[in-house]
Parts: structure tokens; C-alpha cells; sequence
């Protein structure tokens, strides 16, 4: 019973890496499921246009940028969080907290002190984060969770319950982060710009960024090579924080008053963005450039909507359903179908 | 054997994915009661071949006939309802549930109003279990138990559906002998029963003790079938890589130098006690014994991972304390740990990225990162250790387990530690790519670096070391040099058999 049966037709090309093969299958899953978000987004433009000639108005286009900007710059410092594989839901009530503290520093020591000292501010709590999801290793979602409920009670505490409004709301500098242009462009798109290619050159290109990637890609390998996760952790933390202050600062400039609610909800706009943008959830993927796309797909989209006559409390239903669509969409590129009855 | 119709037959299976061939007209028959080996490189199409007969891929080309019907596995639940069943290597169990209602998950059985019959369900798992000679009962939580005996829950959920097939993928990865012992036992009463076996590993000795033939996949075709009686290691490793190995004992001791590591009574809570050797420079000492003996654990507090609660250690004859991996790192010594996947590599990054990882803050460019020295130390590496993928944007989870290897080794010798730590340097890896490890792991030592090697495969141990430490629960039971060690010595060091301390 010798049944060697040798069958060695020469091949010149031999599939060495089974693995290539899911990954050929995710990637063009994945590539379709980036493709279906900007074919939405291209259908929902169209439809827009189509229903309204003011939405391809240049001067719509600059709103809806400025608009959000204050939510964009947000969801830069986010981005580094979620990448480091942890969330964010503190930064809504944290940039209520900074625009009414800057508001309320403003008139007690002058602009150029209170800017200094709400990021101060600002920071401790980013600090404080950082140091219980990096050094104590608490889980990143009661954390911020819980830190959303808090700041929140600071800031009513901070304010007394009341509005905060600018005395002199003519006779202040303070309004130049908000509302005045340089060669014709707002400075929030500037200021936006600015921080957006300075953070995408940190998470890109230095050793930071790198490290970024590797906590959130597989956190016990990046021990084992030598790098201090809890670092790493609290650092993206404090840039998120710093994200937030400036966020604060263009919303208080712009609007010289505030309700202490500004910010209320905004977290899960962040994230829409964010995850919008491909960044995963789980760590270890997105950049600064797929980002910022997510924050004007989401921004285009909202004032599409409002522009098509929907309510704007709508907005928040809408949001809603374009998280889930982009989670749906991530998950489906990675096991290359869009539903699977298994498991 | 008998002579029946086969209890599973694959003929002419094609499974193309874009820009791949992944399996080639590949074909498989297994007879009922007999185990047949499925082997090849990583890579060969083994597991993709196995997907396919899981439902997982859809063949192209081919058919899949059990019980001489030609069936179509739509889902990996429907081939198990088809009566092929499964044990992977990585579980897939429900730690928090108790072993019963893992075995019976799905199919619980109920009583009125939908609740669970509890009794009967302890029964029936006991029944099974009291088969498998296993140490634990129905009511384990599947958490506590260790991975061998969460295997064998794996093996017992197989036992309850009528299968006519069963899938081995390298059970024995993370068993302890005693528990392969039991592992054989099942595969023999299943045999007995009339199941056909596929039985996928890398371990000759194995397969040569269970199976009855052999096929062999390469390049995902199909290059033949031996019965494994009528053939010997050499025959099949050539038909897997097309050329024969070199596993014997380690005769070429190097030029020793200087003592650059000495461990004085390192002790670590219960893990290990009073744990003393020296590695010299040029040499290649050899960690062997079983899972649980301490062996990992002394490589992580010298990786700076664990802290020692007694003892000293002294690299180039300085006593120093080693506060963290970074600390580690920055005084010579690095680890290849044994968790390739786990601790090794962050899967969903390129190549060149995971090599750089531990020195990224001393490859500077300014502030930024300097790619192009990190290009050319992916190229060095991967000249030097022959890797084998497409560039270094390459994500590392898409190469093989050989390959992936490569680049956790690579990371570490592109850091010119002074002790390099490997632990199970070649766990899930196929012959060809182990082979060349081993001669790295010599090459190296050749160049004057001080090795650890840590491995629970004995002919590895003995292929590469120059001295071979002993351990047993927590204890170094003896030193031996590569003349004096026996394999029989070497096991009854191991295994707590004779406490021969007197060498």
C-alpha cells in the first residue's frame, strides 16, 4: 500500500501567507465599507443640492466649516484617545467647563490671564483623567463617564447655576478667536487647521505618535518592547484636555456668553467624528486626516438636514444613526460582509 | 484500517482569493477509524483547507462528500450538524460558565416553561467527562481550569454531537505530557469508534505515534500521501520544504567569554526558589521543564517584569535591579517572549514599525521619527534572517508564524543586547522556518552573545544548547553540559522523578 502519490506540478508562484488571504477579503471589505460612507455622503450632498440651491453656497460651505470647528478641534485631541485604545466621553462637559471659566476669568483678571489660566484648569482634569485610566489602569469608559456627570456638577458649581456673560462685550479683544477672519477665512478654521497639522505631525511622525499606535494595537506587546503605557495613556489624555481648552476658548470668543450647558452632548459628536473618520474603536487605527473628514462629513450632513427644513432637535436622532451606520460599516469591512448569521 | 467507504473525502478543492491561489486542486480522503495527518509548512493551505470543510470559505472548485453524499457546508454549524466537528487550537469557550454549560451550550437541555434541566445536563456532563479521566467536574467554572484541561471541555463538547469526522488543529501546543497521554487515549477511543481523524501538527514525534498516514500539503497543493508506518522524518520533511533537516544533538561549543549574567538565589514568591546559573558570553544555556516550572517567570523579572522577593543578579559582574522592561532594555538585555501574538508583536502594524518599536525614541531625526534609519534596519534583518514578505509596509498579522517570528527576533537583535532571553523560540512554527532559527539561535551565540533559551520541545533544547538547566516546580534540579545530558536523565530531572541534586 505504497500510494505515494507525488503530484508536484511546478508552480512558480505558491501562496506562502494564508493570512494574506482574509486580509485581501477584509481590505476590500474594508475599502468598499470607506467607499459607502463617502457614496452616502455623496448622495445625501447631491440630495441636499438638489433640495436646496443655498447648500453649495460658498458662504454655507464656510458656515458649516466654522461651525465645526469648535467640535473638530475636539475630536482631534479624541482621536489620539481612542487610537491609545481608551474613550472620551468627559470632553462635552469639560469645554462647558472651560468656556465658562475662561467667560468668568475674563472680566475678573483680563483676557490675557484668563486664556493661561482656564488651561490650566483645563489640564488638571485632563491630568486627572490621565492618571486614572494610564497609572491606576481604571476602565476609560466608567472613568469619563463618570467625569462627565462631575465636571458638569463643577461647572454649575463654578457658575452658581447662572449664565456667564463678558460686562463690555464691544470694548474686548477677547473676540478675535471667534469672530474675526485673516485673508478673508475665519480664525476658528485657522485655528482648527493649525492644531489639526500640528497634533497629525505628532501622531504621524514622531515616536510619540508611534507609540500611540502600539498601546492601542496590542498593549501587553508594547510593554514588552520597553514603552510606559501609563505615559502614553496619560499624555494622549492631556492632549484631549488641551483640545478641549481651545474648543472652550473659540466658543467663549465667539459668543462673549455662555450657558453652562454649551457643551452638553457633544462627546458623542466627538466620537461620530471620530469613528466616522475609520478610526477603531478598539485602538490601534485612525489618523488626524481621516478625522478631520469625519468632522465635515458629520458637519455637512447636520446642516444639510437643517437646511432641508428637519428640526434641529432632530439632529441628535441624526447623529445617532450615523454612529451606528459607521460602526455597522467598520465592523462589516472586517469580516467582509454586512451581516453574518453567525455568531 | 478497513476497507469501508471513507468517513470524509475532499476532491479537487480550488479556493482563490484575490491575487491567490490558496488551494490548488487539493484532495483528502479519511477513512473511518483511522487518523490521518494533515502537515505542511505555515502557509501550505492547511487551515485554509480546513475552512473550507468548516463552512468558513466556500470552495470554487472541488467537492466535499461525508458518508459518500456530496454535501455543502454552509456554515460552520451546519458541518458540525453534518457530523464534522471541530477542536481548534485557539478555544473558544465561555470562561465565566460552568464546563457543562460550555459542552451543552445551545443545546441545554430544558424542562417545562423553557428552564433548564440542571440534573440532567450535570449527568450527561459527568458521563463524558468520567471518559475523558479528567480532574474536574460539571460545575468547574471553565475560568479556573487550566488551558490542557480547557482543551480537553473542547474535546468533550466534540464527544457529544455523532461525529463522523473530528479535527485535531495542534492540540498538544500547550499540553503537559501527561495530559498528551490522556489526549491519546481519546483519539484511540475515538478511532475505536469509528471516527476519522484529521490530525494537524507540527511535531513528528507525534505524528508518528498516532497516525496512520500522512498528507502533505505544500504551496497549497497537494503533494502526496504516505503511510506514516512505512516512512520516516526525512521522507516527509522533504515533501513538506523539499529538502531534509539537521536535528541533532549540539556538538560545536564556541569560544567562551566572559560571565555576562550570574543569578544568585533569585527567588520570586511561590513561582521559583533559590534560582542560580551563570550565562557566558558565546554560550547557549538551554532552559527545560514543564509548563508551570518557573521557567517563563525567571525570564520576566530578568526582562523586569516581575519583581524578585530574594536573591541577586549581576550582568557583566555588577549587581544591579531591574525596575521595568525599559530598564531592562536600556541595560542589554532583551526577550523574545513566548507569546509571539500576544506580547511579541502589535499584529495590526507594518513590519518595519514592530522591529523599530523598543528604540523608536533613539531613532530621531529631530523631533521626528528618522524612517529611513528604521528602512534600513528592516532591511538588514530582514536580509540577515531571510524574512520572508513583500516589503516593510507589510502588516505583520498577514505573514506566517515563521515569519512573524523573524521580525519579533529581529526587533530584538537589531538592539545588540548583551543577553538575549528566547522563550519557546519556535511555538507554532513549521520545520523549515525552526530549523533556521536553531541555526540563528547558534550563529548567534557564535557571535559572542549570551543566549537563554527556553523551550518545552527536548530535541530543541538539545539541538541548541551548550549547557541545559533543569527545572522542576519552581527548582533547578540539575545543570547538565551537552555531554553528560541523556534524554532519560533530562525527563527524570524534569519530572521530579529522582531529586539528583548530588551533580
Amino acid at each position: 500500500m505504497a500510494d505515494v502519490t507525488d503530484k508536484t506540478e511546478a508552480r512558480t508562484s505558491g501562496p506562502r501567507e494564508s493570512g494574506m488571504n482574509s486580509f485581501n477579503l477584509a481590505g476590500a471589505g474594508r475599502l468598499l465599507a470607506r467607499q459607502g460612507i463617502l457614496v452616502a455622503f455623496a448622495v445625501f450632498m447631491i440630495g441636499f443640492t438638489l433640495a436646496n440651491e443655498r447648500f453649495l453656497d460658498p458662504d454655507n460651505i464656510m458656515g458649516v466649516i466654522r461651525s465645526s470647528a469648535i467640535l473638530g478641534v475636539m475630536a482631534l485631541g479624541v482621536t489620539f484617545v481612542v487610537i491609545s485604545g481608551n474613550l472620551d466621553l468627559s470632553v462635552g462637559s469639560m469645554m462647558s467647563f472651560a468656556t465658562i471659566v475662561v467667560l468668568d476669568l475674563h472680566d475678573k483678571i483680563g483676557p490675557a490671564l484668563a486664556i493661561p489660566g482656564m488651561y490650566a484648569m483645563v489640564l488638571c482634569l485632563g491630568a486627572f483623567i490621565g492618571f486614572l485610566v494610564g497609572y491606576l489602569k481604571l476602565n476609560s469608559l466608567i472613568v469619563t463617564l463618570g467625569m462627565l456627570s462631575a465636571i458638569h456638577g463643577l461647572t454649575l458649581t463654578y457658575s452658581g447655576g447662572k449664565n456667564m456673560d463678558i460686562a463690555d462685550k464691544e470694548g474686548t479683544w477677547f473676540s478675535v478667536f471667534g469672530q474675526s477672519d485673516v485673508l478673508g477665512i475665519p480664525v476658528p478654521i485657522l485655528l482648527f487647521a493649525l492644531v489639526a497639522s500640528v497634533l497629525g505631525i505628532l501622531l504621524a511622525k514622531t515616536p510619540f505618535g508611534r507609540k500611540v499606535y502600539a498601546v492601542g494595537g496590542n498593549g501587553t506587546a508594547a510593554t514588552f518592547s520597553g514603552i510606559r503605557r501609563a505615559r502614553v495613556v496619560f499624555t494622549c489624555y492631556l492632549l484631549s484636555a488641551f483640545c478641549v481648552a481651545t474648543a472652550g476658548l473659540l466658543q467663549a470668543s465667539r459668543s462673549l456668553g455662555s450657558q453652562n450647558t454649551v457643551g452638553q452632548g457633544l462627546e458623542l459628536e466627538v466620537l461620530a467624528a471620530v469613528i466616522l473618520g475609520g478610526a477603531s474603536l478598539l485602538g490601534g487605527s485612525g489618523t488626524i486626516f481621516k478625522t478631520v473628514i469625519g468632522v465635515l462629513i458629520l458637519g455637512f450632513i447636520q446642516n444639510g438636514l437643517l437646511l432641508v427644513g428637519l428640526q434641529f432637535y432632530a439632529q441628535y436622532v441624526v447623529t445617532w444613526i450615523i454612529i451606528i451606520l459607521a460602526v455597522w460599516l467598520d465592523i462589516a469591512a472586517k469580516r467582509g460582509k454586512l451581516w453574518s448569521p453567525i455568531a | 484500517m478497513s476497507q469501508s467507504t471513507p468517513a470524509l473525502r475532499l476532491e479537487n478543492i480550488v479556493k482563490t482569493f484575490p491575487g491567490v491561489r490558496a488551494l490548488d486542486g487539493v484532495s483528502l480522503e479519511v477513512l473511518p477509524g483511522e487518523v490521518h495527518a494533515l502537515m505542511g509548512e505555515n502557509g501550505a493551505g492547511k487551515s485554509t483547507l480546513m475552512k473550507v470543510l468548516g463552512g468558513l470559505h466556500q470552495p470554487d472548485e472541488g467537492k466535499i462528500i461525508v458518508s459518500e453524499q456530496p454535501v455543502r457546508m454552509a456554515s460552520p454549524l451546519d458541518a458540525k450538524s453534518k457530523g464534522i466537528v471541530f477542536i481548534h487550537q485557539e478555544l473558544s469557550l465561555a470562561s465565566e460558565l460552568t464546563v457543562a454549560e460550555n459542552i451543552y451550550l445551545g443545546e441545554l437541555p430544558k424542562k417545562r416553561f423553557g428552564l433548564v434541566d440542571w440534573q440532567k445536563l450535570y449527568a450527561q456532563t459527568d458521563e463524558i467527562l468520567a471518559k475523558l479521566k479528567v480532574g474536574f467536574n460539571a460545575k468547574t467554572r471553565v475560568g479556573d481550569l487550566s488551558i490542557a484541561n480547557q482543551q480537553m471541555v473542547e474535546i468533550a463538547r466534540a464527544l457529544t454531537v455523532d461525529a463522523k469526522a473530528v479535527i485535531f488543529d495542534e492540540p498538544t501546543a500547550s499540553l503537559t505530557d501527561a495530559e498528551k497521554v490522556v489526549l491519546f487515549d481519546v483519539i484511540a477511543d475515538l478511532k475505536d469508534h469509528g471516527v476519522g481523524i484529521i490530525y494537524i501538527s507540527h511535531r513528528m514525534e507525534e505524528i508518528f505515534k498516532i497516525t496512520d498516514r500522512i498528507s502533505v500539503l505544500r504551496d497549497g497543493s497537494y503533494r502526496g500521501t504516505l503511510v506514516t508506518a512505512k516512512t520516516n522524518e526525512d521522507e516527509i520533511t522533504q515533501l513538506m520544504i523539499g529538502r531534509s533537516l539537521d536535528l541533532s544533538r549540539n556538538v560545536n561549543h564556541n569560544e567562551l567569554g566572559d560571565v555576562a549574567l550570574e543569578v544568585k538565589g533569585l527567588s520570586c514568591g511561590k513561582l521559583y526558589r533559590d534560582v542560580s546559573f551563570e550565562v557566558r558570553r558565546g554560550e547557549v544555556v538551554g532552559f527545560y521543564g514543564l509548563v508551570g516550572a518557573g521557567r517563563t517567570e525567571i525570564a520576566e523579572t530578568l526582562f523586569g517584569l516581575r519583581e524578585p522577593s530574594a536573591g541577586k543578579i549581576l550582568l557583566d559582574g555588577q549587581e544591579t535591579r531591574i525596575h521595568s522592561p525599559a530598564d531592562a532594555i536600556s541595560k542589554g538585555i532583551s526577550l523574545v517572549p513566548e507569546d509571539r501574538k500576544g506580547q511579541g508583536l502589535v499584529l495590526g502594524m507594518n513590519c518595519r514599525d514592530n522591529m523599530t518599536l523598543p528604540q523608536v525614541d533613539d531613532l530621531k531625526a529631530g523631533p521626528f521619527v528618522a524612517e529611513g534609519a528604521e528602512v534600513a534596519i528592516f532591511d538588514q534583518y530582514r536580509d540577515r534572517l531571510d524574512i520572508r514578505t513583500p516589503g516593510w509596509k507589510q502588516t505583520v498579522g498577514n505573514l506566517s508564524g515563521g515569519n512573524q517570528q523573524k521580525i519579533v527576533i529581529g526587533k530584538w537583535l537589531s538592539m545588540h543586547p548583551n543577553v538575549l532571553i528566547v522563550d519557546e523560540p519556535t511555538r507554532g512554527i513549521d520545520v523549515g522556518s525552526k530549523s533556521e532559527i536553531h541555526n540563528l539561535i547558534r550563529e548567534l551565540a557564535g557571535q559572542g552573545y549570551a543566549v537563554i533559551v527556553i523551550s518545552s520541545e527536548m530535541p530543541e533544547v538539545l539541538h541548541v544548547s551548550d549547557r541545559i538547566v533543569a527545572m522542576y516546580s519552581g527548582e533547578i534540579i540539575r545543570t547538565f553540559t551537552s555531554d553528560e545530558v541523556t534524554e532519560d536523565n533530562l525527563i527524570q530531572a524534569i519530572s521530579g522523578i529522582t531529586p539528583d541534586k548530588a551533580a
